[in-house]
């Protein structure tokens, strides 16, 4: 379980919000609302233990993140808005080291499965910077058909550059891994149905700056 | 664990050997700037035989130092240190796996090297091995120290220059163990105290360089 309690973010001078109190049980989904600059990547960089909070803690299991570390880190599978995909190394190498720092480690057949389920059959082989942008979207998220062991999945705008295929794939990774148990914190603009079994909606721009 | 360090270490061979110019810079800038000093200096043995431990550790040092900027900050635009700072084994061994495979690409060439490049000041055979050992030492303590500045400058503007101030102080202990090896060599003194010497800081360094570079890029990365 995740929770995050009295959780106060400032960048700068700027009070990003504050107060911030939120409980994640297994099988719940959390969207992360917010108009632009209101904080919705500090937020899940909070969560994930990447930026500290100026105020609050959180805590994965009843024990503060920040004394867990790699505890809390190998539940967990953090996608930001960056791809993280180094331009020299294919999609299945980019796919392997990705899923082996998560502590999950795979073969160039589950690679291979798993870049196929979101439409990069055949490209395996390609360098990333060959890729175009929905594709290295899509091989960063084709992460997430491979760590399905991991509960936690805190994904940063999922469904950017991604066309209308990619999302229903990715509509179904998730709402599989949430039937399954899994938590899920994102953050997105779009519209998306998911079918989860709870889903709690947080929008940032009502809270006090 | 040990395979997760290890796909760490097979992508860093992997990626450095796929951006090959890097490490030609690095070997090659080593090679010119240890070859210049003979021609600037001119062809008088003595002096020639008494400058070159001196030389080729500057050169080295340097080498090293152009070698750095590159270690994490790459990793730090495209989003890729983030998830070895949420990785499933400590940051700090992650860290150390890095620096080896960064040693293991710009740090052993020079070692190679160096008695080839000896030959250019005339060195006396028998302390051509002293000089490698020196620096097969003394290499991994410029590649660990050198990648604490590396961390810390992340991300700043300029930060090549700052990294410069910060390291090359803190390479004078080295260059002086290592210089000094094979001056104490050839005085016939025997080089073993500052090879031990070396040995120990390396110790030293490869303990505590992790951790304090851990700590850095998480700062870095906030």
């Amino acid at each position: 379980m995740l929770a995050a309690h009295k959780l106060d973010i400032t960048r700068g001078d700027r009070r990003l919000f504050g107060d911030i109190t939120l409980e994640l049980r297994p099988g719940t989904l959390l969207l992360v609302t917010g108009s632009n600059g209101s904080g919705k990547t500090s937020l899940l960089r909070a969560l994930c233990g990447l930026l500290l909070p100026s105020a609050g803690e959180v805590r994965w299991q009843n024990a503060n993140i920040r004394s867990l570390r790699e505890e809390y880190w190998r539940h967990l599978a953090y996608i930001g808005h960056s791809n993280a995909l180094k331009d020299e190394l294919s999609a299945a190498e980019n796919l392997g080291v990705l899923c082996a720092l998560s502590g999950v480690h795979t073969g160039p057949e589950q690679q291979r499965q798993a870049l196929a389920d979101f439409g990069l059959a055949g490209r395996e082989r390609l360098p990333a910077k060959a890729l175009s942008q929905g594709q290295r979207r899509r091989t960063a998220l084709a992460r997430l058909s491979l760590c399905g062991t991991l509960p936690l999945w805190i994904l940063d705008e999922p469904f950017a550059a991604l066309d209308s295929a990619a999302v229903s794939r990715m509509q179904s990774v998730v709402g599989a891994h949430l039937a399954d148990g899994g938590m899920v914190v994102m953050t997105t603009h779009q519209e998306v149905p998911i079918v989860a079994p709870a889903m709690r909606e947080l929008d940032l721009d009502g809270f006090g700056r | 664990m040990m395979a997760l360090l290890r796909a760490v270490i097979r992508r860093d061979l992997m990626l450095a050997w796929r951006r090959r110019a890097d490490i030609a810079t690095v070997v090659l800038f080593f090679v010119i700037v240890v070859s210049l000093f003979p021609l600037g200096v001119g062809p008088e043995p003595n002096l020639l035989r008494t400058i070159a431990p001196g030389i080729i550790w500057v050169a080295a040092l340097l080498a090293c130092m152009l070698s750095l900027q590159n270690m994490f900050a790459s990793d730090h635009g495209d989003g890729a240190l983030d998830q070895m700072l949420l990785a499933a084994a400590p940051l700090s061994l992650i860290v150390m796996a890095r620096a080896f495979a960064h040693w293991l690409m710009s740090g052993l060439p020079l070692v190679i090297l160096s008695p080839v490049l000896a030959i250019q000041f005339d060195l006396a055979p028998e302390l051509s091995p002293v000089l490698t050992l020196s620096l097969l030492l003394g290499t991994p303590i410029l590649t660990l120290t050198g990648a604490i500045g590396a961390a810390l400058t992340l991300g700043l503007r300029g930060g090549g220059m700052l990294l410069a101030l910060l390291v090359l102080p803190l390479y004078v202990p080295v260059l002086i163990l290592g210089a000094g090896a094979v001056d104490a060599a050839s005085a016939g003194l025997g080089a073993d105290a500052q090879l031990l010497l070396l040995a120990a800081q390396l110790l030293v360094t490869a303990t505590f360089a992790p951790w304090a570079i851990a700590v850095a890029l998480r700062i870095s990365a906030e």
